[in-house]
C-alpha cells in the first residue's frame, strides 16, 4: 500500500499511545460542570439563561455572537446556579455558566436510539443550518466554526475533503478510538460534509500506526462511493493542516494563506462525527472523547467520553490513584498542548486529551549556546530556519529580519525545539515573533 | 613605450565616458531633499527610541518639516524635550506649546512578598511568552509577570529588576517618558503620567478587575474598590472593580490623603511622606 507524507522537515517522535487498544468509556457526571461561552476562535457567545434557570441536556445556553461564534448547549440537566468569572486551565479569568446537575433528562428533540441512519434527506441549506445549530467547532484543537468552514467563500471551489484522523501528537488516542467504534458514523459524516461543499468525494487519511482504525475503515468504504482511505506515514507533524494536504494533495498552501485557496477543505474526524450526530440525530455538540494519559503518574489510562464542562479532576481522580506524583497537567498533546494551572478547569470541546506527567518528565531542560547544527532547519516542516528566529529576538525583536524569516508561516508544532540538542525553547521564540508581528498590525 | 600611451589613452577615455555618464545620472537622478530635514536631525538625539510615534528620529524630523501649525502641535520629541522642540520650532517658524514632561510609573505592587508564586513557570523567561500561556508567576491576572521584558526595551537604562521585591523598578531621573516599557508589558502595566509639581504624582499601583475578596486572596495590596478614594476627590472614578485616579488630580493637595485612606496600600504617593 502507498504511504502519504510531506515531503519537507518532520520528526519521528516517541508516541506513547497507552490508551490505543482502549474502548471509549463514558465518564459519568460530575456533581457540577463549568461551561465556557467561549470554547472557540472568535467573540463569546450571548449568554441567554440566567441564575435559576432549569435546563436539560442540549438546551442552548448561548447564542453564536457574530459571524465568527458558535452555540453553546448544556451538557446535563439540572440548575443554573452561578454566571461568572471563573479561573479557567491558564489562569484567567473566563466567563462560565454553573450548572449543578439534577438526572440526566435530554431534550426531546434529540434522537438517542443507537440506530444508524444511513439516509442524507437535509438540503444543503439545512446542513449548514444544523451545524450552525449544534454549535459544531473544529474538534482538532484549534476550534475554528465548521459552519465558516463549509459555506465557501465567493469565487472558491472545494475539490478535496480530506477527514484528519491522523492524531500525530504523542499520548493521544482519542480520534483513534472514534474511527474504530463509529467508523460508519464518521463515513456518513464525510457524506454530509460533501453535499454541503458541493463535491463527491471524501478523503479519510489515517496514520500507519493505527491499524485497527485503518483495517474497519477500509472495510467499510468499500460500501460508501467516493469515501477513501489514505494511509500516511507516522511523522510529525503529519496532522497539521498543511502538512495533510501537501501529502495527499501534492499541493501547497500558500504563505498566509487559507486550505481553500488549494481548492482543499480538512475536518477533523471527531468533526465529522459531531457532523453526522447534529445532522441525523439532532444532538448538539456537548460531549467529546478525551484520552486521559501520561506517564508512570497514571495508573489507567483512558478514553473517555466526557460532558463538556466537567473539571478535569473529575476525570484524573478516576485515572490517577496517588494525585502526589503528579508534577505537571497538561491539556492538548505533549507536543501543543499548554501546562495547566488549575486542575479544576474544564474540558471544552477543544479538549482533546489531558496528560499527566510525573515531575521528573516536567523538568525543562537548562538552555544552552547554539551550537550552528541546523537540526532545527532540518526538521521544520514549514522550511523556515527557526534558529534565526531566536536570534533576530534576542536581538531586541529585530521585525524586519522576522518579517524576512516568515515568523508568520511558523505552524508551532514544536519539531525545532524537540530536535535541539542545545535545548533552546526555539518553540517559544517563534511565539514570540509572531506575537510581535501580530503587535504591528 | 607606444603601447603605454595607447593604453593611457584608452583607459582614460573610458573613464572619462563613465565619469560624464555618472555625473549626468547623478544630475538626472537626484533626490531633491528639503535641507531642513538635515538641520533638524541634527537637533535630534538620535537614539531612535520611537517614543515620539514615528520610526526613528529620521522620520520625525521630515514629519516637522512636512508638518502645517496643527500637526506640529502633536509632535513632540519625548528624549529632547521642550528645549530641542523649541529650537526646531525656531528653525521652522512654528510656536512650541508647552508639554508636560511625562515619566513612567508601575501599576502594580504585586511583589514576590505581596503576590506570592503559585506555581513555577518553568518556559522561557519572557513575560510576553509567560503571560500568553498562563497569568504571572502569582495568579493576578492583571499582575507583573517579573521577568523584565520591560528591562531590556528600555534604552535609557531607567528601569531595573529588583532582587528583593522581583519588580522593576523605574529611575526617574533616567526616565525619560519614550513609552518603551508601555509598548511591550504583556499586562499594560506601564503609564506615561506628567511628572508633577516637584516630582509629586499619586496613582493606583493596580490593574486589577477582580472583586475585593478574589484580589486580595492574589495580592495583599490590591485595589478592592472599597469607594474611600472616590469620596475624597470626586475626580476619581471606580469602574469594573477598579480605581483610577486621572493625572489631572491635584498630587499636592489629595496625594498624603489618598495614600492615607486606602486600607490596602494600592494608592501609591511619590511626595514626601511626612506633613
Amino acid at each position: 500500500m502507498k504511504k502519504y507524507t510531506f515531503p519537507l522537515g518532520g520528526i519521528h517522535i516517541n508516541k506513547h499511545k497507552r490508551s490505543s487498544g482502549l474502548a471509549i468509556i463514558p465518564a459519568g457526571l460530575p456533581e457540577t460542570v463549568y461551561i465556557p461561552i467561549r470554547q472557540h476562535i472568535g467573540s463569546p457567545a450571548k449568554i441567554l439563561v440566567k441564575k435559576g434557570d432549569k435546563v436539560k441536556v442540549g438546551t442552548l445556553l448561548a447564542d453564536a455572537d457574530g459571524v465568527v461564534s458558535a452555540d453553546i448547549h448544556s451538557s446535563v440537566s439540572g440548575e443554573v446556579i452561578k454566571i461568572d468569572d471563573i479561573i479557567d486551565d491558564s489562569g484567567y479569568p473566563s466567563t462560565m455558566i454553573v450548572i449543578k446537575v439534577e438526572g440526566d433528562d435530554y431534550e426531546p428533540s434529540i434522537d438517542r436510539s443507537p440506530d444508524i441512519i444511513r439516509d442524507i434527506k437535509d438540503d444543503k441549506e439545512t446542513i449548514i443550518k444544523k451545524i450552525q445549530a449544534s454549535g459544531i467547532v473544529g474538534m482538532g484543537g484549534a476550534g475554528f466554526p465548521t459552519p465558516i468552514k463549509v459555506t465557501l467563500p465567493k469565487g472558491k471551489k472545494a475539490e478535496y475533503l480530506i477527514l484528519n484522523g491522523i492524531e500525530c501528537e504523542a499520548y493521544l488516542t482519542a480520534d483513534d478510538r472514534l474511527m474504530v467504534e463509529k467508523a460508519e458514523e464518521i463515513i456518513i459524516g464525510a457524506k454530509i460534509l460533501n453535499k454541503a461543499l458541493g463535491i463527491q468525494n471524501a478523503i479519510i487519511a489515517i496514520d500507519e500506526n493505527k491499524p485497527e482504525a485503518i483495517k474497519v475503515l477500509s472495510e467499510l468504504t468499500r460500501r460508501y462511493v467516493g469515501v477513501n482511505v489514505r494511509v500516511c506515514k507516522s511523522k510529525y507533524p503529519q496532522g497539521a493542516e498543511k502538512q495533510l494536504i501537501k501529502a495527499i494533495t501534492g499541493r501547497e498552501v500558500p504563505s498566509r494563506g487559507l486550505p481553500i485557496d488549494v481548492g482543499c477543505v480538512v475536518q477533523n474526524v471527531g468533526t465529522a462525527y459531531a457532523v453526522y450526530e447534529a445532522v441525523q440525530k439532532n444532538k448538539p455538540l456537548f460531549e467529546r472523547v478525551v484520552t486521559v494519559s501520561g506517564d508512570d503518574a497514571v495508573d489507567n489510562p483512558a478514553n473517555y467520553l466526557v460532558r463538556v464542562g466537567t473539571p478535569a479532576s473529575f476525570l484524573i481522580k478516576r485515572s490517577c490513584s496517588d494525585t502526589s506524583r503528579i508534577g505537571k497537567i497538561i491539556f492538548g498533546g505533549a507536543m501543543m498542548g499548554t501546562a495547566a494551572v488549575n486542575s479544576d478547569a474544564p474540558i471544552t470541546k477543544l479538549t482533546s486529551g489531558v496528560l499527566l506527567l510525573n515531575d521528573l518528565d516536567a523538568q525543562k531542560p537548562q538552555e544552552t549556546a547554539c551550537i550552528r547544527c541546523g537540526k532545527c532547519v532540518e526538521a521544520c516542516p514549514m522550511g523556515l530556519r527557526p534558529f534565526a528566529i531566536a536570534s533576530a529576538i534576542k536581538n531586541n525583536d529585530d521585525l524586519n529580519e522576522l518579517r524576512r524569516l516568515h515568523t508568520l508561516d511558523c505552524i508551532e508544532c514544536g519539531s525545532c525545539a524537540y530536535t535541539c540538542p542545545a535545548k533552546i525553547p526555539l518553540l517559544d521564540y517563534c511565539k514570540l515573533g509572531k506575537i510581535e508581528l501580530r503587535k504591528q498590525k | 613605450m607606444n603601447a603605454i600611451v595607447i593604453n593611457i589613452l584608452i583607459v582614460g577615455g573610458i573613464s572619462f565616458f563613465s565619469a560624464i555618464i555618472l555625473y549626468w545620472v547623478s544630475q538626472k537622478f537626484s533626490v531633491r531633499e528639503n535641507p531642513k530635514i538635515k538641520k533638524i536631525e541634527s537637533l535630534l538625539p538620535n537614539v531612535n527610541c520611537g517614543g515620539c510615534g514615528k520610526a526613528g528620529c529620521r522620520d520625525f524630523a521630515q514629519s516637522c518639516v512636512k508638518a502645517d501649525k496643527e500637526t506640529f502641535a502633536k509632535l513632540y520629541c519625548t528624549v529632547g524635550g521642550q528645549t530641542v522642540m523649541e529650537k526646531i520650532g525656531r528653525e521652522l517658524g512654528f510656536e512650541v506649546a508647552e508639554h508636560e514632561a511625562l515619566v513612567a510609573v508601575l501599576r502594580c505592587n504585586g511583589t514576590c512578598e505581596n503576590a506570592p508564586s503559585k506555581f513555577e513557570y518553568v518556559g522561557l523567561k519572557s513575560c510576553r511568552m509567560a503571560a500568553r500561556i498562563t497569568t504571572s508567576q502569582s495568579e493576578c491576572p492583571t499582575g507583573c509577570v517579573r521577568f523584565g521584558d520591560c528591562v531590556k526595551a528600555c534604552k535609557f537604562g531607567a528601569l531595573k529588576l529588583s532582587k528583593e521585591t522581583g519588580m522593576p523598578v523605574v529611575d526617574t531621573d533616567k526616565c525619560i517618558g519614550c513609552g518603551a516599557c508601555v509598548r511591550i508589558c504583556p499586562k499594560q502595566l506601564f503609564e506615561l503620567r506628567p511628572r508633577g509639581k516637584n516630582n509629586e504624582r499619586v496613582y493606583v499601583a493596580c490593574r486589577n478587575t477582580q472583586k475585593g475578596a478574589e484580589a486580595r486572596k492574589n495580592c495583599k495590596v490590591a485595589c478592592i474598590a472599597c469607594q474611600k478614594c472616590a469620596k475624597i476627590c470626586n475626580e476619581i472614578k471606580i469602574e469594573n472593580n477598579l480605581s483610577y485616579i486621572p493625572s489631572s488630580v491635584d498630587a499636592q493637595k489629595y496625594g498624603k490623603q489618598l495614600a492615607d485612606a486606602c486600607p490596602t496600600g494600592a494608592i501609591h504617593y511619590t511626595g514626601k511622606k511626612e506633613g
